[in-house]
């Protein structure tokens, strides 16, 4: 093999181990940061993990809003209409947490089995139902749902 | 009748499209000289109905013309005029028919500045163009067609969602889409050059100034999108690898790779297949871009199933351009010789290097992005990737891409050596060090690791690139001239990368030393932040055009100066329903203060309130400027301005 050869095989060589490394290393992160969902009646099932975050979404029960007074913790039930599940949270809800609507909240379950959520969704849009809420509450899809548009855009 | 007015202009335009994509096609194929001059007369005439179209809708709206569905659902009479122009854009049908006139503007664009390119070759890059609009103007007609009337005509519009009504919005998507569509120049350009055979550095020449002002508008429009999300969505984000921003970044990605390689190939004459390829790579990754954002799949896979003629539509089109093009490459890529070898420590190798990074890059973010709609559409659950997987993968390999930026610009084509490098970069490297850790020792509260890698990699990018500058001129005996005769395109590129090093000060300081807390507080309350003393002195209520409000009034002051006052809103939109988070920014070159009112909580008038201190954030956006001016500045270079008109 002639030197120049002898280089780029080098250099061939490199690259492949770069891309190898950097695919492996890619995977690795994705399989790490995989966030499942979840229904209040697969966590009553005991099919959500128990260390792990994932989404939990549902409707927020009526009159379940409870606030502390001096803080900004607060708690309500969410339901799929078959089990409910309390989620603790402290912070700001989104504009569009209300009572009787669907959200989305991210977090991990406590010893208590309370899901203490470190982010609460709602999309902007007040027909707005999460695909995954409306799918676990086996609800029809209804028109409004299919033309609520990404409204980023 | 204006809005019919419209309607028949699109279908007009339509059919000029197929003439401007069939005629010259089978011209250049067949020789046939007349039908190669209809190309130009063509997009012209295409780009008039057009434009006619856009105004007829535009118009639709100034007037409140509710018998349109489209005006009906996204305006309102108490809706300000300058957010009626841009609600022309503000939903799924609009947004379409600014993408297609953008093509056509695009177009347009191509007739006029490419004079220097052989008709025949001309001839084919428009038709293909022309191609790519028969799909757009098709989709748009046969499933969303922003004319459509709507009986009975409700007295009153559902307003524009208010989270459009925005200045941002009103020039976020044009920029955008500008960006999306620009890419399809370079496309058309590495099609025709397949289709006629003849890939050569002429066809790079071509290619490189419409590819760099395409990429300088979506580089625009992706800040502008960072920016309006930041104080629009009231969360102080600046980015959210959001599927919808991921859409936008990959071309982006793509279209970065494809500068860089244009250049190995104009200059060198190598890496023409790769380039080709990059080249439709960006822009089905725009296609695919538009078809996430567009179809409804990101909101639900399946909303999608239930009503999939937009999506499966975009879906045949993408099948068709990337399926089309990918087997006209597969027929033609053995032919394309690449006539110059180069060394393996040269630019060459550096520009490849930065090439297999980006589109690493690129399909990191695409399976983060694709694989779990893949996966709910399988029904096999549902799963969601984080922002933490693409950190984690982003921030790696950037880092190496980040480190060659400077060294790569001072390497030599075909070939060079480590040591001549090395005795020129050394001292800067030295400063870059000894420069960041003096600044990060005096003035950050606590150095963290990180932070320090991250500022010692800005100022190497910096400092680097102001070294190449330098370097060019040193030996020169008119020092001052040299930098005057030095190219524009040279000026664009070191813009455009010490634009990088700003970013990377602007996401490094950010991300690591921000400080936000939701607290409550009633008026009379005060909060430590930052070293900022938050006041809340109470609401009142504000009234605004289509909405009333909430107002806040914070009192910021630091070491007992007074720094800002600051308004935060949270409004109702008389015509929605619902509230909307405004919220209130004291903006600064190395820190902005950002507040935004919660809710009334039930006694004592207190209100919850979102108090962010955001160090360097608008270093992000100023470095994407720099490298957006940088691509501009670079496309004006005057040797893409060859008048002389070569024989096909």
């Amino acid at each position: 093999m002639t030197p120049a050869r002898k280089k780029r095989l080098a250099l061939i060589t490199l690259m492949i181990i770069g891309v190898a490394v950097a695919t492996t290393l890619a995977l690795k992160a994705f399989n790490e940061n995989l966030m499942f969902y979840f229904s209040a009646t697969d966590v009553k099932d005991g099919k959500a993990p128990e260390n792990k975050m994932f989404r939990l979404g549902g409707m927020v029960v009526n009159d379940s809003v409870k606030r502390e007074d001096k803080s900004l913790k607060v708690e309500f039930i969410l339901t799929d209409n078959q089990s409910v599940v309390t989620v603790v949270y402290e912070g700001i809800l989104p504009d569009l947490f209300r009572e009787g609507q669907g959200i989305i909240a991210k977090g991990k379950l406590n010893p208590q089995g309370q899901f203490v959520a470190e982010e609460v969704l709602a999309k902007h849009d007040e027909n707005y139902m999460p695909p995954e809420v409306a799918e676990s509450m086996k609800k029809k899809m209804t028109e409004t749902q299919t033309q609520s548009p990404n409204k980023k855009y | 009748m204006i809005p019919e007015l419209g309607h028949f202009a699109l279908i007009l335009a339509l059919s000029l499209t197929v003439v401007q994509a069939v005629m010259p096609l089978v011209g250049a194929w067949k020789n046939i000289p007349e039908w190669i001059a209809i190309a130009r007369p063509s997009v012209w005439a295409q780009l008039l109905f057009m434009l006619v179209a856009f105004a007829c809708l535009t118009y639709s709206f100034i007037v409140h013309d509710f018998s349109v569905a489209y005006v009906a659902n996204n305006s309102n009479t108490e809706l300000p005029l300058l957010y009626r122009i841009s609600a022309v854009w503000g939903a799924h049908e609009g947004s379409l028919l600014l993408w297609a006139l953008a093509l056509s503007l695009w177009t347009g664009g191509v007739t006029v500045f490419s004079r220097n390119v052989p008709d025949r070759m001309l001839a084919r890059v428009i038709g293909v163009m022309g191609l790519v609009s028969i799909g757009f103007l098709l989709f748009m007609i046969l499933t969303s067609n922003p004319f459509d009337r709507l009986f009975p005509v409700p007295v009153q519009g559902r307003d524009l969602n208010p989270l459009l009504q925005d200045p941002g919005l009103a020039i976020h998507p044009p920029m955008l889409y500008m960006g999306y569509v620009g890419f399809s120049v370079a496309f058309a350009f590495a099609i025709a050059a397949m289709l006629g055979g003849k890939l050569d550095a002429a066809w790079a020449k071509w290619s490189r100034p419409w590819t760099n002002v395409a990429w300088m508008f979506l580089t625009f429009g992706i800040a502008l999108g960072s920016w309006w999300a930041y104080y629009e969505l009231g969360w102080g984000g600046w980015w959210f690898w959001d599927p919808v921003e991921n859409a936008s970044f990959m071309p982006w990605i793509m279209g970065t790779a494809l500068m860089h390689s244009l250049a190995v190939t104009e200059k060198r004459g190598s890496f023409k297949a790769w380039t080709v390829l990059l080249a439709i790579f960006a822009f089905s990754l725009s296609l695919l871009g538009t078809f996430l954002v567009r179809s409804g799949v990101l909101t639900s896979v399946h909303a999608f199933a239930t009503d999939p003629t937009r999506g499966v539509f975009i879906l045949m089109f993408l099948a068709f351009v990337v399926g089309g093009s990918l087997l006209l490459y597969a027929i033609r890529a053995p032919q394309i010789r690449t006539a110059s070898q180069f060394d393996v420590f040269s630019r060459d190798t550096a520009l490849l290097f930065n090439n297999v990074l980006l589109v690493v890059v690129t399909a990191s973010i695409l399976l983060g992005t694709l694989y779990p709609l893949a996966i709910d559409a399988l029904g096999a659950g549902k799963i969601s990737v984080g922002p933490p997987y693409f950190n984690s993968v982003f921030v790696p390999l950037t880092i190496p891409l980040a480190m060659l930026v400077g060294v790569g610009a001072l390497m030599r084509w075909k070939t060079d050596t480590p040591s001549r490098l090395v005795k020129k970069l050394w001292p800067v490297l030295l400063v870059s060090v000894v420069v960041a850790m003096v600044l990060m020792f005096s003035f950050a509260a606590e150095v963290k690791p990180m932070a320090l890698v991250g500022v010692v990699l800005a100022i190497w990018v910096m400092a680097s690139t102001i070294y190449g500058i330098w370097d060019r001129v040193k030996d020169k005996q008119k020092k001052i001239s040299a930098l005057i005769k030095a190219p524009l395109g040279f000026y664009g590129m070191s813009m455009a990368h010490f634009g990088v090093g700003v970013f990377i000060i602007g996401i490094t300081l950010t991300s690591l030393y921000s400080s936000e807390k939701d607290v409550r507080l009633a008026p009379g309350d005060n909060y430590q932040l930052g070293g900022y003393e938050f006041a809340f002195n109470g609401v009142q209520r504000a009234q605004g055009p289509n909405y009333v409000a909430h107002q806040g009034n914070l009192t910021v002051k630091r070491d007992g100066e007074l720094v800002a006052m600051l308004e935060p809103e949270k409004r109702f939109y008389r015509a929605q329903s619902n509230p909307m988070t405004e919220a209130a920014i004291d903006a600064g070159i190395t820190r902005d203060l950002f507040v935004a009112l919660g809710e009334e909580l039930k006694n004592d008038n207190a209100w919850s309130v979102r108090l962010y201190h955001k160090p360097f954030i608008r270093w992000i956006w100023m470095g994407a400027f720099l490298m957006g001016l940088g691509g501009l500045l670079a496309a004006c270079d005057k040797r893409y301005r060859v008048k002389n008109k070569e024989a096909a």
